[in-house]
């Protein structure tokens, strides 16, 4: 396991700026994730994660155009880079895996 | 629709520059959206809330720069190019380092100076808890406050207030004694105690033990008094005579007692049992509460504070047999911590003395420091010009701004380091001297790191105050206006650099003042008319029991060998008065009124040897046989018994022993005995009974003193073989008096001058840089047919108008300070004119001085020379 440690709360953010395809900034992504995990999540959160990832190389910025609901401010645009990407893709191998070699998978409890 | 305003401006003052856009967008973002969700009211409650969110260190802290400041190679080329400016302008490096090394010298010697005041008696162990008990009594309104104790007051405070202390100890004042071993005579000052003392003292044992005053016929010794009575001798158990009366044995040998320690003069402790019992008017008065002609020092018990033990002893005194009780005595305990820094009593509480020297000086030493910072300060700003393209060119190719402060604050420290290194020799070089003139046995501490912590620390604060104009002024040049030489650069630095200037000289110049004040004081009180002349006068203690018997034959042996024109006899020296009576009484006296004459039991030729000069009537005669009650007063005690026609009128005294009439023959001219400060004591001088304490002999002027020196030893040595011949000048004595403010004088002189030199070294540089800068308009006024002295008026007008102002401000301030300095002495001085003109033209004169050498070398230049370049 070579990658660097990944936080649940980062991969969460690090899947929903994937899922948002370029048009992750701060409080898109606070309310996505809220809509999403029904979580109670805070806009400095997000943007410390988004502060940790970019330190782990794991999302890049820009900035983007400014509009006028934010006072003509520009938005930081995040996008997952290929090595966000590859982690996410291990994380993801590492648990299918884990959960294909479950010997009982938790049935449903009522079988249809 | 607008977010809080507080909010956004906390955000603001918070938040990380390189964050702001971003998180600010971000908030309001969500302020919008929420506001259609909940309204406005709850959205500003919750923007609040998220505001709040963001005060963290992750989002305050400012980014890592992308590579450290100072890199090594940068750091380099700084120190390269700060030596490279110091050694081209040598003069400016010179006045700079010069400047501040004289300034860090004199900062550091005062320093070590109040260090040393500070520290006097500390190392005695128990200092803190050691004191002295004074007494207070209210004569004529006026309570003054003295050392001297009666014998039963010892046992008074040991029976009666023991919980209160620890040890009481009585003794005799430190006084010299002759003392005989074999055949050798030694005169030697030490002090007769009870045996506790070394105990309380905390002596330390060379020999011997603290206890080894408990036999009376025993001595400790000094070890330097033991090294010069017996070299190498072991001293233990020697016999000794102390004034030719006490014979002694050696018990014990301690550690010297600290130069400048209130006992520092204390070379032996003999027990107090022995001196009573030697000496008949002590024992007599052992149960004498009125004979108050001892000190008694107390150690406190440890739980009890020295305010505690005071106020309980408060009462002492208070209705003891024939103790006044209209003089409302008070006894109090005086601190060892307050001996030496606070040594005037004014109504009964103590209060000022030395500490205001301290004071003094360690104001000296922060304005000299801070002059010669200002030099540095001024020449940079002024040499700022020289800087600006450099700092430019250094913006134009990547410095950032943080580099430029680190580089000219590490330039700045670099020239106050060379300072320190410099001051740090000066002050081994000169300490020799400092101490000759101060009185001090200081070494420069260089074994302990506090001097160097505190040495650095100054020096690196020098640095920081020094270089913070360059650092922080320098640095916030836009590049590409200093490279286009849009920005004149030092313009608007130029008014505060006046005022600095004006504060230099304002300071130089009260120094000046308060210098000549302080000089004009003691010249005043040493030609104050002093009542009897001092030329060729020497006295000579004398502690002889067998003196009496030979007194006739001694004086005329000396007179007749021709050394001397007369010998007169006095309980007291010449230049003190040692014993003070109440007890007088006169017809027509107010009953009220509280008498305390100095008293002086002569000899009937004293007068004629010290040289009194008649008010009214005559001096003692043998001749008249009612002579030997006759007394002789002084005009201010005729002043205070208020008599017309006072010759001839009966004084009686009661008391000390006396109880006598006696009847005024003469009036004498107040002579100075105490202090050439205070006004005379009234004083009566009789006819003693055993006046031979203390010979006064007036040389015959016709031999050479030498001579006539040699010739009394000679006679001395044949008929008083055990007494030694420890002769002084008068005028020694009388010298000594003013010993202590001509030291302080001396020292502030050297402090003012110092002063004025570093303050003219910075008009120096700052002359030398304006001509610099002038250099082209010089030229061009030359052309046009200006003279050299209209050159020289331009360039020195401006600085002359900076001393007069500083002459304006300083002079009100020193004639406030100095008048209020003066009104504490009784005899005073006055504050004339001319010392304020003379001081002003002085400084003037220096400055014009200074300022000339530059200003008519600028003059001269060969204006082809100076229009040539570009």
């Amino acid at each position: 396991m070579k990658r660097s440690y990944l936080g649940e709360f980062e991969e969460i953010v690090l899947l929903t700026v994937a899922v948002m395809e370029g048009q992750a900034y701060g409080v898109a992504l606070t309310h996505e994730i809220i809509e999403q995990t029904g979580r109670s999540v805070r806009l400095n959160q997000i943007h410390a994660a988004l502060q940790r990832l970019e330190d782990k190389g794991m999302v890049k910025s820009e900035m983007g155009e400014p509009t006028a609901e934010r006072g003509g401010r520009r938005k930081r645009l995040f996008t997952v880079t290929a090595y966000g990407r590859r982690t996410l893709q291990e994380i993801q191998d590492v648990r299918v895996n884990l959960w294909t070699r479950m010997p009982d998978p938790f049935n449903p409890a009522i079988s249809l | 629709m607008t977010p809080p305003r507080l909010a956004d401006s906390l955000l603001r003052f918070f938040c990380a520059s390189h964050k702001l856009e971003e998180v600010q967008g971000d908030l309001q973002e969500e302020f919008a959206w929420q506001v259609e969700r909940i309204g406005e009211r709850r959205a500003r409650w919750r923007y609040w809330w998220d505001v709040l969110g963001f005060l963290k260190p992750r989002f305050v802290c400012r980014p890592k720069p992308i590579y450290s400041i100072p890199t090594t190679t940068m750091f380099r080329n700084y120190l390269k190019i700060a030596f490279r400016t110091l050694v081209k302008n040598k003069g400016y490096s010179f006045i700079n380092i010069g400047g501040l090394a004289v300034g860090m010298t004199v900062s550091m010697l005062i320093g070590l100076w109040i260090y040393d005041e500070l520290s006097v008696n500390k190392s005695f162990q128990h200092y803190d808890r050691i004191a002295q008990v004074m007494r207070n009594r209210t004569v004529n309104g006026e309570v003054g406050t003295r050392p001297g104790m009666p014998i039963p007051m010892e046992q008074s405070l040991k029976t009666t207030y023991g919980s209160n202390f620890k040890h009481v100890v009585i003794g005799w004042w430190t006084s010299l004694h002759t003392i005989t071993l074999s055949d050798q005579v030694f005169s030697k000052s030490g002090k007769f105690m009870t045996p506790e003392a070394p105990e309380m003292l905390s002596l330390t044992m060379r020999q011997g033990s603290r206890a080894g005053l408990t036999e009376p016929a025993s001595i400790l010794l000094s070890e330097s008094l033991a090294k010069a009575l017996f070299g190498n001798v072991n001293p233990l158990h020697k016999t000794l005579t102390i004034d030719n009366s006490m014979t002694v044995n050696v018990t014990g040998v301690y550690e010297d007692m600290p130069a400048g320690s209130s006992f520092a003069d204390v070379q032996f402790i003999a027990p107090w049992d022995l001196y009573t019992a030697s000496t008949d008017w002590i024992n007599e008065a052992k149960d004498d509460w009125t004979n108050t002609s001892f000190e008694i020092f107390v150690e406190l018990a440890p739980s009890v504070s020295v305010a505690d033990a005071s106020a309980s002893v408060r009462n002492l005194l208070v209705g003891k047999t024939n103790v006044d009780p209209a003089q409302k005595p008070e006894v109090l305990l005086y601190p060892m911590s307050r001996w030496h820094l606070y040594s005037d009593w004014k109504n009964g509480l103590n209060e000022g003395g030395r500490i205001q020297f301290v004071w003094l000086f360690g104001i000296i030493g922060l304005f000299v420091l801070l002059l010669a910072c200002i030099n540095f300060m001024n020449l940079s700003t002024a040499r700022s010009v020289n800087r600006a393209k450099e700092v430019g060119i250094r913006k134009a190719i990547g410095s950032r701004r943080q580099e430029l402060v680190v580089q000219f604050f590490g330039e700045s420290l670099l020239v106050v380091a060379l300072a320190y290194g410099v001051a740090i020799v000066l002050i081994f070089l000169v300490m020799p001297l400092f101490n000759q003139v101060a009185d001090k046995q200081m070494t420069v501490p260089f074994l302990n790191p506090l001097f160097w912590a505190i040495g650095l620390g100054f020096a690196l604060l020098t640095g920081l105050i020094a270089g913070s104009y360059p650092a922080l002024y320098l640095s916030s040049f836009r590049p590409i206006a200093v490279l286009k030489g849009a920005i004149q650069v030092g313009k608007g630095i130029a008014t505060p650099r006046r005022v600095l200037v004006v504060f230099q000289f304002a300071v130089s110049i009260t120094l000046i003042m308060g210098t000549l004040i302080v000089y004009r004081q003691i010249q005043f009180a040493k030609n104050r008319p002093i009542g009897y002349s001092r030329d060729g006068l020497i006295s000579l203690p004398l502690n002889v029991p067998h003196y009496e018997q030979n007194r006739e034959t001694v004086r005329n042996e000396l007179i007749r060998s021709g050394a001397v024109l007369d010998v007169g006899e006095s309980a007291s020296p010449l230049t003190e008065v040692r014993s003070t009576n109440g007890g007088f009484n006169w017809a027509g006296k107010d009953p009220t009124l509280q008498i305390n004459f100095g008293t002086v039991g002569i000899s009937h030729e004293f007068g004629k040897t010290v040289g009194w000069t008649f008010r009214q009537g005559r001096d003692f005669s043998r001749k008249l046989a009612s002579d030997s009650l006759g007394i002789v007063l002084n005009e201010s005690a005729v002043a205070f018994i208020g008599m017309k026609d006072i010759l001839g009128k009966t004084i009686t005294w009661n008391g000390n022993g006396f109880n006598v009439s006696f009847h005024v023959i003469g009036v004498i001219q107040d002579m100075v005995m105490d202090s050439p400060y205070e006004p005379a004591k009234p004083s009566v001088f009789f006819i003693g009974p055993k006046p031979g304490k203390f010979l006064t002999m007036r040389l015959n002027p016709a031999r050479s003193p030498q001579a006539a020196l040699a010739t009394i030893g000679e006679v001395l040595k044949e008929h008083l073989p055990d007494a030694p011949f420890n002769y002084t000048f008068v005028d020694d004595e009388y010298d000594q008096k003013f010993r202590s403010e001509e030291r302080i004088g001396t020292l502030a002189s050297i402090f003012a001058a110092l002063a004025i030199f570093i303050s003219c070294l910075g008009i120096f540089g700052l002359a030398s840089f304006m001509a610099e800068q002038r250099t082209k308009e010089i030229g061009v006024r030359k052309v046009l047919g200006a003279s050299v002295l209209n050159l020289w008026s331009l360039l020195s007008k401006d600085f002359v108008a900076l001393v007069l102002i500083a002459l304006g401000i300083a002079a009100p301030i020193a004639y406030y300070m100095l008048n209020k300095w003066l009104q504490a002495y009784t005899y005073h001085t006055t504050i004339a004119w001319w010392v304020f003109a003379l001081t002003g033209v002085g400084t003037l004169v220096i400055t014009l001085l200074t300022v000339s050498f530059q200003s008519i070398k600028a003059a001269l230049v060969n204006p082809v020379k100076s229009l040539r370049s570009e």
